[in-house]
């Protein structure tokens, strides 16, 4: 029997669960995924969003400033890749100015503070490849950008050292009352609990039609992204956002805290809640209009496209496009946390203590005497100095022997990848944590080494290894327990 | 902190080559710095014949001729640090190498000259942007090289191969012969771009459909590739809507070109060549960077890694020359020589009964042979007289050289790359596969070694080609 289950290890999810680690509560996360941060958490734009395009009055705008205000902070705290880059959203119509007056309004009402309107002079000191038609743009300071994956493993790492347990390969079946509250049927068994938390992420609509009669359905809306080389990524310095022009709405240019470029999202609602493939017309839609933000991104430096699904509720019986934080009317103890679209990246830390809160109020539990605050991530050999690194390779050889090159990662940083708490069971997992198979080769050299790796500490054969779902294999298994 | 004259970055064919031609000009203080665990570089996973014909008069594998690189080197006892990664490359006087390696964690070499060694890399699919889901499977062609000759391990069963160079076709009949189905090798050019007699030996013989002015437009497969689209394109290299079609598959191989390995070059800030992709260097083969040469491919690629053995050969020989007798004026910038290439269109309007493609060298001739009434052969097209005994033996009896390697019990690896000692006829491959793939043999084994005494009833052995202690 546990005081809380999460459904869901994304980064609402994790986040919640750290929150909940500061309590004495028993809080276990089930999670369908082999591994946390597995589906709209991995694949988003990584903005900590300033807070100005959210109505007013929203949980969004209130959820979207805090989320921003803390950042820094669980940065800190957490070890995970964030910086306070600025952003910019570029106006390409000197009629539209009015716009980005209004959108300075908007988040001037909901505590977003800087924001100030350039004009075209202002912007190409700040920004001086962008796009020939940008007229003005409205400037935020407080914009900045985050490694999702880095965050929501951070979150999760350290929920789990404070104690809450993680379950993986537990796709949530159904969903009993019980008694003392109720219980979950996962593929991994079945588990008992006094509240339940839905942070299903593109499938918490299916999660809440479990236990309640006021239908919810989501429909994911896919966005596709082209990431380019670090050699172009210092193009931009901050994220550019466009205005919503006669083409619709506009795309982002923006560098990644790794030092890449990233474009996109495109906009499409489609029904496959898995449906992550990306488009040749949603590809050449993203070039199409990040042309508009920055002049001549070279095509030649893409190194991946992806495509992520943000939860988008398009059934509810409420007021739509907030998120949808709340105890499910018709069942008590089951708290909602669904919709979480874009800013719920940026939202997550503030989601998380918004939803111990209500866990508080609920069950009012005691404070952990004994909760740790912090967590130590991998350290990088890339990012660290000559003497950093000679004090890595002292304690553990291992960071000498280098795996991903282009990324410049070595075996100590995946092993201890492996080896920590909620440690990776995936080539994506160590790529998330790590970054080998990041760069520009996207894994080509390094994937045989990371998945020999991955094999001898699992202590499995090399044909056990997965991408990161449980038909991803690499290797056909050996015939009669020998080579070809 | 460690000082030496030459340091060559890079123990393959062009680092190796370099150091001996720069050892016999006098620098004998010099260090080869490579990150493998042995030197060869990718010739060891190129277990395929054809290489050496003209630096040795003959035809060897990759393994082989990269033993008689590494041979000569011990010889000479040219030093060299293996699993060691250099990180940093400076340019000058002295210049300044930063590398790392798990003996002596991160160390610093100055030398008088380095010469560049590093190779390339292939080129990956975010290059070429095809849209789709992003499962396992998706494999670059030499990645798959590795997994199936180095480690012995197989990717996938069923295979769709993009991309018609040299590592794709001949990665397509390696799949083949260790029992995978090639569905296809699709090309987006309207010619292959590997050589010609790569297509008769590696798709030809096994009945691969190369399918020219087609590309795959699309990935099926959430978690593991499931198929491919495959669409037929316009003259602009466009697909043309309604050719598409599926092809399911569990494996996607991509040989879609090579590009120098630019890290260390550009580290350095040498000035690059877009036409080569690699740096720019003077008659020398010096770089813009003081002290720095570069040779093979990370300078530019080659067709034949003969070539690279003499262009790095030459790049040994300058280095020594800088370092006995000083610096020279740099220059002009000399763009290396970039053969032309390979633009190989034959397959679709070839008339296969008069026929052949001579595979005895990269040249490919396109040989002609008609029976004349008293029975004997009429023989036009080769330009050399093997290229004669070829196609009469192709109209006869033909025979091919089979490679593949051999499991190996108590080694420091898993397989050994084996061949054929001489041709076998062509009807025998599968029976010589057969035996090739069940055979199992004890470590040490050494190049040369008689494997298996006589395989598939040819009288011929299968011999090592590489070593495995």
């Amino acid at each position: 029997m546990y005081d809380v289950i999460i459904i869901g290890a994304g980064v609402s999810g994790c986040a919640i669960a750290r929150e909940l680690s500061r309590l004495q509560l028993k809080t276990i996360v089930l999670e369908k995924g082999l591994d946390v941060c597995e589906g709209t958490s991995k694949a988003n734009s990584g903005i900590v969003h300033a807070g100005y395009d959210a109505k007013p009055g929203t949980l969004k705008a209130k959820l979207n400033v805090e989320g921003n205000r803390k950042m820094k902070m669980l940065s800190e705290e957490l070890d995970f890749a964030y910086k306070q880059n600025g952003s910019l959203v570029l106006c390409f119509d000197e009629k539209d100015k009015e716009k980005l007056e209004e959108l300075k309004e908007r988040g001037e009402q909901n505590g977003v503070t800087g924001l100030q309107v350039l004009d075209r002079e202002a912007v190409l000191v700040i920004e001086p490849h962008v796009g020939n038609q940008v007229v003005a743009a409205l400037y935020a300071p407080t914009g900045g950008i985050v490694c999702p994956f880095g965050l929501t493993i951070a979150l999760a790492e350290n929920a789990a050292e404070n104690g809450v347990e993680f379950v993986f390969d537990a796709k949530v079946n159904g969903i009993n009352r019980v008694e003392t509250g109720y219980q979950v049927e996962t593929k991994k068994g079945n588990y008992e609990a006094r509240l339940i938390i839905n942070a299903a992420g593109v499938y918490a609509d299916e999660v809440h039609n479990m236990v309640s009669e006021d239908e919810m359905k989501i429909t994911p809306r896919k966005g596709e992204y082209l990431l380019y080389d670090k050699k172009v990524g210092d193009m931009v310095s901050s994220t550019l956002f466009q205005l919503p022009t006669a083409l619709g709405k506009g795309i982002l240019v923006t560098p990644t805290v790794h030092g890449n470029l990233l474009t996109g999202p495109t906009a499409l609602d489609i029904e496959d809640k898995e449906g992550l493939e990306t488009s040749k017309d949603g590809l050449d839609q993203v070039i199409e209009k990040a042309a508009l933000s920055v002049n001549d991104i070279p095509g030649k430096a893409v190194i991946t496209s992806f495509s992520g699904l943000r939860a988008h509720v398009t059934k509810w019986n409420k007021k739509e496009g907030d998120f949808i934080i709340e105890e499910v009317k018709d069942a008590p103890g089951f708290i909602d946390v669904a919709g979480i679209e874009s800013p719920g990246l940026t939202s997550a830390p503030a989601i998380g203590e918004y939803v111990a809160d209500m866990v508080k109020r609920l069950l009012k539990p005691e404070a952990k005497e004994n909760f740790k605050s912090t967590r130590k991530g991998i350290p990088s050999m890339a990012l660290a100095s000559d003497e950093e690194r000679q004090k890595l390779i002292s304690e553990d050889p291992a960071y000498a022997n280098v795996i991903c090159r282009c990324e410049m990662v070595t075996e100590g940083e995946i092993l201890n990848a492996i080896h920590r708490t909620l440690g990776a069971t995936t080539t994506d997992g160590v790529k998330r944590r790590t970054r080998a198979g990041m760069g520009r080769c996207q894994s080509g050299f390094c994937n045989p080494k990371v998945v020999e790796i991955l094999a001898r500490e699992q202590k499995v054969d090399e044909s056990e290894i997965r991408k990161s779902g449980a038909d991803s294999w690499y290797l056909l298994p050996l015939e009669e327990g020998r080579s070809l | 902190m460690k000082t030496v004259d030459l340091v060559i970055i890079g123990g393959g064919p062009a680092g190796m080559a370099a150091a001996l031609s720069a050892y016999e000009k006098g620098i004998t203080d010099l260090l080869i710095l490579e990150r493998d665990k042995e030197l060869g570089g990718i010739l060891n996973q190129c277990i395929h014949n054809g290489f050496g014909l003209h630096t040795f008069r003959e035809e060897l594998t990759g393994p082989e001729y990269a033993c008689r690189y590494i041979d000569m080197v011990k010889e000479k006892r040219i030093p060299s640090l293996l699993n060691t990664m250099v990180v940093d490359v400076q340019g000058g006087m002295p210049c300044l190498i930063t590398a790392m390696n798990k003996e002596s964690g991160m160390f610093q070499i100055k030398a008088k000259a380095v010469v560049l060694a590093m190779g390339c890399r292939e080129r990956a699919r975010g290059a070429m942007n095809i849209p789709g889901f992003r499962p396992a499977g998706i494999y670059s062609a030499g990645t798959a090289q590795r997994y199936v000759n180095i480690e012995g391990r197989m990717p996938g069963k069923e295979i769709v191969v993009l991309g018609s160079g040299d590592i794709g076709l001949i990665m397509a009949r390696r799949m083949t012969l260790q029992g995978a189905k090639v569905k296809m090798v699709a090309e987006i050019m309207p010619y292959s771009g590997g050589l010609r007699r790569n297509i008769v030996q590696c798709l030809d013989d096994f009945g691969i459909p190369l399918k020219l002015s087609h590309t795959v437009t699309e990935i099926h497969g959430k978690e593991r590739v499931e198929g491919v689209t495959v669409a037929r394109v316009d003259e602009s290299l466009k697909p043309i809507p309604g050719t598409e079609r599926f092809v399911s598959c569990d494996t996607l191989l991509l040989s879609c070109g090579l590009i120098p390995e630019n890290e260390l070059s550009q580290g350095a800030g040498a000035q690059m060549d877009e036409v080569t992709q690699g740096p720019v260097v003077n008659g020398r083969l010096e770089t813009t960077v003081k002290g720095i040469f570069a040779c093979g491919n990370v300078l530019h690629v080659h067709d034949l890694v003969d070539n690279v053995s003499k262009e790095a050969a030459q790049a040994g020989a300058y280095a020594a020359d800088y370092i006995l007798n000083g610096e020279e004026d740099w220059g002009e910038a000399v763009r290396p020589k970039i053969p032309a290439k390979s633009k190989c269109s034959l397959p679709e309007d070839r008339d296969i009964s008069s026929q052949v493609i001579c595979i005895g060298c990269p040249v490919g001739c396109m040989i002609t042979v008609k029976k004349k009434e008293d029975g004997s052969l009429d023989i036009t097209g080769n330009t050399c007289k093997k290229g004669e005994a070829y196609a009469r033996s192709e109209f006869t009896a033909p025979v091919r050289t089979v490679t593949s390697m051999i499991c190996v019990q108590g080694g420091s690896g898993v397989v050994v790359p084996v061949k054929t000692a001489s041709e076998i006829p062509k009807e025998k491959i599968q029976a010589c596969m057969d035996e090739i793939k069940s055979a199992l043999v004890k470590a040490p084994v050494r190049v040369g070694d008689v494997l298996i005494e006589n395989v598939a009833g040819t009288n011929i052995p299968v011999v090592a080609t590489g070593n495995m202690d």
